[in-house]
């Protein structure tokens, strides 16, 4: 099998998945249970050797497909990796299977619409990262609502509804705007070239006036800046959190709020580069402003779930920093932080996802002492709560690092230049995000394991043999990108430095856009 | 594998074995993996010396890979052993492995033996890669790493909440000093294009210097070493951090770790001697911290805290020393430091095992011929400390003072006699302690004191080499060695002729705290009684500790809480925002009143809808385009 037909492979996978459960006689969970982890682990597999096939040394797509799908509109049913989702689609595909074995004991009624939703958004989520194509980017994006719709509102907590609601309300009011500037953008595509494209590759050439950029960039933005979330589009996210059933906030920590900063960097920013530009203070102060705000209120939560809810904004804001530094070392940062976050996210949501199991309670209060009585949980807890302050050797110090690293380089090498300070106050500002990471997670870790013990419903049972897999697995990778990061920063060099030229627009880059789209 | 990356693996390796397996393979296994690596670790450190110094002083330097690479610039993970490494390293595996053979004594009963064993092979770990390191990333890696095991440590008996809670304080004042550092390396790496600590030495001491303010450089970085090595104003951690098994205050929080600051600013020395500003704040810094700390322990009845508080006082002392300029001292006292200091701790662990836990000076008394090897060897120890000559501590504390006095790049009178009064109530506060601890009546519990016996052998020998090393480390000038590598300052022709008379005072001061000690608690300790009552105020004051700590709480914690709680979320997030949305959402329902039929609360039907507006939406935008 060709590489680009294994990447359609990977894709469709969870749609196959979805039909065999269908066919699956009901009541017949633990079938459903275990085909659908068979089909994850199939998936990974195929993503693992496309992973390992992807070439760093290539620019652009790899293992393309490109068919006309909607010959009248121009639309293409085209896919590929490049450096931009290469990581993130190699995240989504290593979570699979994770979700799966994490919701073995904790999913007993619809288990097979649960299983179907979770292929859906599997596949949705899969295709918006390799989408080539707006249209279809656009179709993988709205898609992906529809899951995590059901996943919150059916195996939901006592709110679910209205979180849900919520959750739709948010993200649907800014798909709509997206859709409009979508379609003026391919409008003006036509205006200049004559021909009507959805591809990324033609859209990047469209040279608009800076004013009209600004409004795109801005209906782009409010679409995307909701996903990631920033503040103070954000309250949506700890409400579906708390929510969700834990595979629904693993999906969503995990993998669905990468859609909007993967967004912002391979669409909303590239293709707005002059009015990006002109944003970028404002984006860095949002950055900075989420990284504060997303910690401080993590700090007065009594709900553990909320505490994780609010470190993500505060870690997406990271990424955000890391984007708008449009600095190299920034910019890789972000793309690791990117997946850091899903990953320790990921372990934190299912470890809580665990305790709730056996105590019943996600009340803060009603925990302490964990260390005592359940040490291997502890030990997994603690390694994945300082993965998540960024201590070195974890995935967390290489993304926050190399995104303050590249933040403050940027902004001072301006400064020095002669430019305003702002952009450098907000960067030194975004590195006492470092303190106030600490002061969370370790409030939060002291008062969850130890202490005199206290846990509800005890005695309750330490991890079992499933659930050390499971988080084993995070933890390794949560080592291998703090210890060893270059492999995988190697395969999105050359994205990053692309994303640079774009948006940073050197003089010639810029003229060769001018060119394209006089063409 | 290179031999540097052996030195600093092999402790990972023991972490690893102990803490996987530590707890199934008993306690002797566990033993000879905590304290057999590290000591192949001091070993290979020696080989490493001697060919040091066969090579004819070139460094040593080993790759071990490329942590990451970004355009040009690559962060490689590298080892470098030069002079000044050489003397930590030394420090830290050979003080270090005796640490780990007196824990085998001290920690015998404790039920998570095996976790202490790999907790504190996982501190050798990240302290080697700490002053082994060749980059300041790796530095900062071994530095935020150390932290991690002092918070593992300091919290080491995790169910009694307040040693949780001290634990996590020692993690947050570092966490805001490595702010300060991570700013103070962006620095460096925006302006110089590299990390690597031979290269950024290399640009400051080549001319032209680089455009950058040196000074800007070290006041950020000192921010980072006043977390990690406790100064004014992050050090409220290290008495608090006593909570950890003693042998973990004595390497972690007295010998070596707390050192680290000495050692950057030291490893950048070509970087300060072009930053006057900052190095008189380090100065200015140390003094102050020196002084003040010296005055805490004056009242303190905890035999650790008063330890802990003159650890504060001593590295202030080397920052001085660092301000000045004479770096090469600054080492000199951190490796005089490392055994009177880990003796000490070492020392009174062995009182409070003997004590069956008993911490409190005043609850003690009349041990000295109860546990004489101990007494022996805390005798010497707080001797070296107290500056009495000719053990260690005189040599490298009367170069400092001599230093803070003479130099010329910084050394001023006022300084001189500044630290002068610190080394007199150094002296005064060792024998206090002395005293209380090991002379007078006993005050001990009758049934405590029916207990009280010597440690086991493991512990004194222990003990026995420090003391030893505390009295004749001090004849290996360790200035004279580095200053190849770190030149002392120049001092003015004018004053070399004080030199003598000032090492005269300096002995005249540790012997008037001696002295003033004996008076006040010698006898029946009513002199105490009474100086204690008639500045009852400044008394209290200073047991209390100047109430920094509820200073802290008031004007920093407290803040913070409040404005997350009621402003952010109360306001923010509930009012504003969700506020804004609700009314929102309620104006719409009550708009789509006639629509409300439709809410037939079926999910599927939800969902249904939102698919099918979203087709609509599509099919008409294309429509009217």
């Amino acid at each position: 099998m060709s590489d680009a037909a294994l990447l359609n492979v990977v894709l469709w996978l969870p749609v196959a998945g979805m039909l065999a459960i269908a066919a699956l006689p009901k009541g017949a969970d633990d079938a459903v249970r275990w085909l659908a982890f068979a089909v994850m682990v199939a998936q990974l597999l195929a993503t693992a050797a496309l992973y390992g096939r992807f070439d760093p040394a290539v620019a652009g797509l790899q293992f393309e497909t490109r068919v006309p799908w909607i010959p009248d509109w121009g639309v293409h049913y085209q896919i590929g990796l490049d450096g931009y989702n290469v990581l993130l689609v190699m995240l989504t595909a290593f979570l699979g299977p994770l979700v799966v074995a994490g919701a073995f004991s904790a999913i007993r009624q619809d288990v097979k619409l649960f299983h179907a939703m979770v292929f859906l958004i599997q596949f949705a989520m899969l295709g918006t990262f390799v989408a080539q194509d707006l249209f279809v980017f656009y179709v993988f994006w709205e898609t992906m609502l529809i899951p995590m719709f059901v996943i919150i509102g059916v195996w939901g907590g006592e709110r679910r509804i209205y979180a849900t609601l919520k959750f739709v309300l948010y993200t649907a009011f800014g798909s709509i705007l997206m859709l409009a500037a979508v379609i003026y953008l391919v409008w003006a595509l036509y205006q200049a070239s004559g021909e009507v494209s959805f591809a990324f590759a033609d859209l990047y050439r469209v040279a608009l006036p800076v004013d009209v950029q600004a409004l795109l960039l801005a209906a782009f933005a409010l679409s995307f800046a909701i996903k990631v979330p920033m503040v103070p589009l954000h309250t949506w996210l700890p409400d579906a959190h708390v929510e969700a059933p834990t595979a629904g906030s693993v999906i969503l920590a995990g993998v669905l709020l990468k859609m909007g900063t993967y967004g912002f960097m391979k669409l909303g920013f590239p293709l707005f580069p002059e009015a990006t530009r002109l944003a970028i203070p404002l984006v860095m102060a949002l950055s900075v402003v989420s990284i504060v705000y997303g910690a401080c209120l993590a700090l007065v939560q009594t709900d553990i779930k909320k505490i994780i809810a609010y470190s993500s904004i505060s870690h997406l804001g990271y990424v955000m920093l890391g984007l708008a530094s449009l600095d190299l070392l920034g910019i890789q940062g972000a793309v690791i932080q990117m997946v850091s976050h899903g990953l320790t996210a990921a372990g934190l949501f299912l470890m809580v996802g665990m305790i709730y199991e056996r105590c019943h309670t996600r009340d803060l209060a009603a925990y302490g002492g964990l260390a005592k009585a359940l040490p291997v949980y502890s030990v997994f807890f603690m390694i994945l709560t300082l993965a998540s302050v960024g201590l070195p050797t974890t995935s967390g110090f290489t993304g926050e690092f190399l995104v303050l690293a590249g933040a403050f380089r940027s902004s001072w090498l301006a400064f020095q230049a002669g430019g305003s300070g702002f952009n450098l106050a907000m960067a030194s500002l975004a590195v006492a995000g470092v303190v106030l990471g600490a002061l969370y997670m370790l409030w939060f870790a002291q008062r969850f394991l130890f202490g005199a013990a206290k846990v509800p419903h005890a005695p309750v049972p330490d991890l079992n043999l499933r659930e050390k897999l499971v988080l084993a697995a995070i933890v390794a990778a949560v080592f291998a990108l703090g210890l060893y990061p270059a492999p995988a920063m190697e395969k999105t060099e050359l994205a990053a430095k692309e994303y640079q030229r774009l948006v940073a627009g050197a003089p010639a880059a810029k003229q060769a856009r001018a060119e394209g789209s006089a063409r | 594998m290179g031999q540097l990356t052996l030195i600093v693996v092999l402790p990972l390796l023991g972490f690893l074995l102990n803490g996987l397996a530590g707890d199934r393979l008993g306690k002797g296994f566990v033993s000879a993996v905590g304290c057999g690596l590290p000591a192949v670790s001091f070993l290979l450190t020696v080989k490493c010396f001697l060919d040091l110094a066969a090579g004819g002083d070139a460094p040593l330097v080993e790759t071990a890979y490329t942590w990451a690479a970004v355009g040009d610039s690559a962060f490689a993970v590298s080892f470098w052993f030069d002079r000044l490494a050489a003397v930590m390293t030394l420090i830290v595996t050979g003080v270090g492995t005796l640490i780990h053979v007196y824990s085998i004594g001290y920690m015998h009963a404790d039920r998570s033996y095996a976790r202490y064993f790999a907790y504190l092979n996982l501190f050798l770990f990240f302290m080697l890669l700490l002053v082994l390191g060749k980059s300041l990333l790796v530095l900062f890696v071994g530095w935020e790493g150390v932290g991690l095991a002092s918070y593992l440590l300091i919290g080491f008996w995790f169910e009694d909440m307040d040693k949780a809670r001290a634990g996590k304080k020692a993690f947050i004042a570092n966490r805001i000093g490595d702010a300060g550092f991570l700013l103070g390396m962006f620095v460096l790496y925006s302006a110089l294009g590299t990390l690597e600590m031979d290269r950024i030495n290399a640009a400051f001491s080549a001319s032209p210097l680089p455009a950058v303010s040196a000074s800007l450089i070290g006041v950020l970085l000192f921010v980072g070493a006043t977390g990690k090595s406790a100064q004014i104003p992050l050090y409220v951690w290290l008495p608090d951090a006593m909570a950890g098994p003693t042998p973990v205050s004595a390497l972690i929080h007295a010998a070596t770790m707390v050192t680290a600051g000495v050692y950057m600013v030291a490893r950048l020395a070509p970087v300060y001697v072009h930053a006057p500003e900052a190095s008189q704040l380090v100065a200015f810094v140390g003094a102050l911290t020196a002084i003040f700390a010296a005055t805490i322990a004056i009242a303190q009845t905890d035999i650790k805290k008063v330890l802990a508080y003159s650890t504060v006082s001593q590295l202030g002392f080397m920052f001085v020393a660092l301000g000045v300029g004479a770096y090469g001292v600054a080492v000199f006292h951190v490796y005089t430091h490392a055994f009177f200091k880990a003796c000490l701790f070492l020392g009174a662990g062995s009182v409070i095992h003997a004590l069956s836990g008993e911490q409190d000076i005043r609850k003690m008394g009349g041990l000295a011929r109860k546990i004489p090897v101990t007494f022996v060897t805390f005798l010497v120890a707080t001797a070296a400390i107290a500056g009495i000559p000719p053990l260690a501590g005189f040599f490298s504390k009367d170069e400092i003072l001599w230093f803070a006095f003479a130099s010329g790049r910084g050394g001023s009178t006022l300084l001189w006699l500044v630290m002068s009064a610190t080394a007199l109530l150094t002296a005064f506060y060792m024998f206090r302690l002395l005293w209380l601890t090991f002379f007078g009546r006993s005050r001990m519990d009758p049934e405590v004191e029916h207990h009280v016996h010597e440690s086991p052998l493991s512990m004194t020998a222990v003990l026995a080499v420090l003391a030893l090393l505390s009295a004749v480390g001090g004849f290996l000038s360790i200035p004279h060695f580095l200053e190849p590598q770190l030149p002392l300052p120049a001092v003015p022709e004018a004053l070399a002729r004080y030199q003598t008379p000032l090492v005269a005072v300096a002995v005249a001061i540790g012997l008037a705290g001696l002295a003033a000690a004996a008076f006040v608690y010698g006898g029946t300790g009513e002199r105490a009684r009474r100086l204690a009552q008639r500045f009852a105020g400044v008394h209290r004051v200073l047991y209390d500790k100047y109430y920094v700590d509820e200073l802290y709480d008031a004007v920093l914690a407290r803040p913070l809480l409040w404005v997350s709680e009621k402003v952010f979320l109360g306001l923010g997030d509930r009012k504003l925002l969700d506020g804004t949305l609700n009314g929102m959402a309620a104006l719409a329902s009550r708009g789509a009143g006639l629509l409300g039929r439709v809410q037939i609360g079926s999910l599927q039907f939800y969902a249904f809808l939102v698919l099918a507006a979203t087709v609509a939406v599509i099919l008409w935008s294309w429509r009217h385009v």
